[in-house]
């Protein structure tokens, strides 16, 4: 298994690694079963990702995957967050070995889930698309 | 040694490395090196050559021969030379199987084999043969009680591991023999993670079929040997030439099967003392992981290998921990399906019954005679800050096992 240089560097110095209190939103996706769960929580304000972090048990390109995923939507509006894919997130990281390419996916799928946490908490119908 | 940093320069890490993954390969030996050297070079011929160089060859070949057959109590003309564990795994099944199929179709193995056994008695299955896979308790001993009533009239094979490659346990194969010749039945035993740790006759044990690797005990890789008992019923897997005494064709790989000769020697003659060395640090190994909190043993903790660890640490993940140790200089191996191809966890760790939720976390030190008491410290010293940063790391962990 070759990870890029870029990998390693996001899971040896993962960003934005931990939790935040009184986050407005939050995204659980995975299971132990599989090996690799992700969370993510979102400090939203106006409609804008003003903090996030993440909590990872998985292999390194998980760990990776989510550490790239949060720097990728710290500062950003919910919209441009949603539209974050999982491609996104393997590119910025310089590639992923294919039989990783689910870690990616799964960064992605935490992020909606955090998202749609926040929508529905502040009343407004979850997104799909 | 030499990685890459976060700027992808190369970088030393650390003075010394420290290889714990002795179970799957071990370096092979200065002395060893040096009786093969010849063969690559000067003493080249073809052991099948009548003219001079070819009978040095072959003297050669018989030479190590007889160290192979004085290592496991054979007698002469029952070792038959191959091209490692995989080769007479596959061999002693499928050809046991083919010859026998007219006696009967049904074949016992356990749960915990190697992939070389189990996915080979897949194919037979598929073949038309019939296999019962024995579960194993948490241990992963597999239970005479149960090979008995497994038995059946068409019962040709019996294959259990000498000692298991991942958790070290060592199954009570004199027992096992026992069982297999009272009632007629023939007995292999995979004894690649064996040899060199665990004494063997295949006499005293009832063996009839052997698989053995080289590089399991610092020979080189690309050879080993299934000890075959004479008059056993066995079909070749490779067709051709008369090499083996026309079981296994192929011209002979020499240098590589005096390298087996030598090491298999060597490793008998020092099983007793480098055991006891290996003991040692592996109980210190489990003594000083086990105080890492929510850490458990996988394997038996007194029937199992001299030179394997092999712990769950809860809430981590195996493959993340094997890169930090890497980053560490210390190399060694998981069950984890994120580190395998297939990305399934360990089938050896789930049949002994560990949960799906922690089986990702394990982690094995299979230690050598390269291995010193300090690296023992080195580890123990490593390894707890290691399982802390991914336990920080973990979603699962809960609050009282976090520390900043």
């Amino acid at each position: 298994m070759d990870y890029s240089v870029k990998v390693m560097d996001h899971f040896s110095n993962p960003r934005n690694m931990g939790s935040i209190e009184n986050c407005d939103g939050v995204g659980e996706v995975g299971n132990a079963k599989c090996g690799d769960i992700m969370k993510i929580f979102l400090k939203v304000e106006d409609d804008r990702i003003v903090d996030v972090k993440f909590q990872t048990f998985g292999c390194g390109a998980a760990i990776a995957s989510s550490s790239m995923a949060t720097e990728l939507i710290k500062g950003k509006t919910l919209k441009e967050a949603w539209q974050l894919s999982n491609k996104a997130v393997a590119e910025a990281l310089d590639g992923l070995p294919p039989i990783k390419m689910h870690c990616s996916m799964l960064a992605e799928e935490a992020i909606h889930e955090a998202i749609n946490d926040y929508l529905k908490k502040n009343g407004l119908e979850p997104w799909t698309e | 040694m030499f990685i890459h940093n976060c700027e992808g320069v190369s970088v030393t890490v650390e003075n010394r490395t420290i290889y714990m993954d002795n179970s799957a390969t071990t370096p092979v030996r200065k002395e060893v090196v040096e009786e093969m050297l010849p063969y690559l070079t000067e003493n080249f011929g073809n052991p099948s050559s009548i003219y001079d160089p070819g009978k040095v060859s072959r003297r050669a070949v018989e030479e190590a021969r007889k160290k192979v057959t004085n290592a496991i109590g054979a007698e002469e003309n029952e070792i038959y030379f191959t091209s490692g564990g995989t080769e007479s795994d596959n061999w002693a099944l499928k050809g046991i199987a083919f010859a026998n199929r007219s006696k009967g179709k049904h074949i016992i193995t356990s749960s915990i084999e190697h992939h070389a056994i189990l996915y080979a008695c897949a194919w037979l299955e598929g073949e038309g043969f019939e296999v019962t896979y024995l579960p194993v308790d948490k241990y992963g001993m597999v239970s005479p009680d149960d090979l008995r009533n497994a038995i059946r009239d068409d019962t040709i094979l019996i294959s259990i591991m000498l000692a298991n490659n991942e958790i070290g346990t060592i199954q009570p194969v004199e027992e096992i023999g026992k069982i297999a010749r009272e009632k007629k039945i023939y007995f292999h035993t995979d004894a690649v993670q064996a040899i060199g740790h665990v004494p063997i006759d295949v006499q005293k044990m009832s063996i009839d079929l052997l698989s053995l690797s080289g590089h399991k005990f610092g020979g080189p890789k690309g050879c080993g040997a299934l000890y075959i008992r004479k008059g056993t019923k066995i079909e070749s897997l490779l067709h051709g030439g008369a090499q083996e005494r026309k079981r296994r064709a192929g011209t002979e790989n020499v240098p590589a099967i005096v390298g087996l000769g030598k090491a298999i020697e060597l490793a008998i003659e020092e099983l007793e003392e480098e055991n006891k060395t290996l003991l040692e640090m592996r109980e210190r190994l489990i003594e000083g992981l086990l105080k890492i909190p929510r850490t458990h043993l996988n394997g038996h903790p007194t029937k199992r290998l001299a030179n394997n660890v092999n712990v769950t640490f809860e809430y981590i993940e195996g493959e993340s921990l094997l890169l930090l140790l890497n980053a560490k200089g210390i190399f060694a191996s998981t069950g984890s399906a994120c580190n395998s191809t297939a990305l399934e966890p360990s089938h050896v760790l789930t049949a002994c019954g560990v949960p799906h939720e922690i089986v990702h976390g394990s982690l094995r030190l299979s230690l050598g005679r390269m291995n010193t008491p300090e690296d023992v410290d080195r580890v123990l010293e490593v390894l707890p800050e290691i399982v802390q940063k991914l336990r920080n790391m973990s979603p699962l962990t809960p609050q009282e096992y976090r520390k900043f």
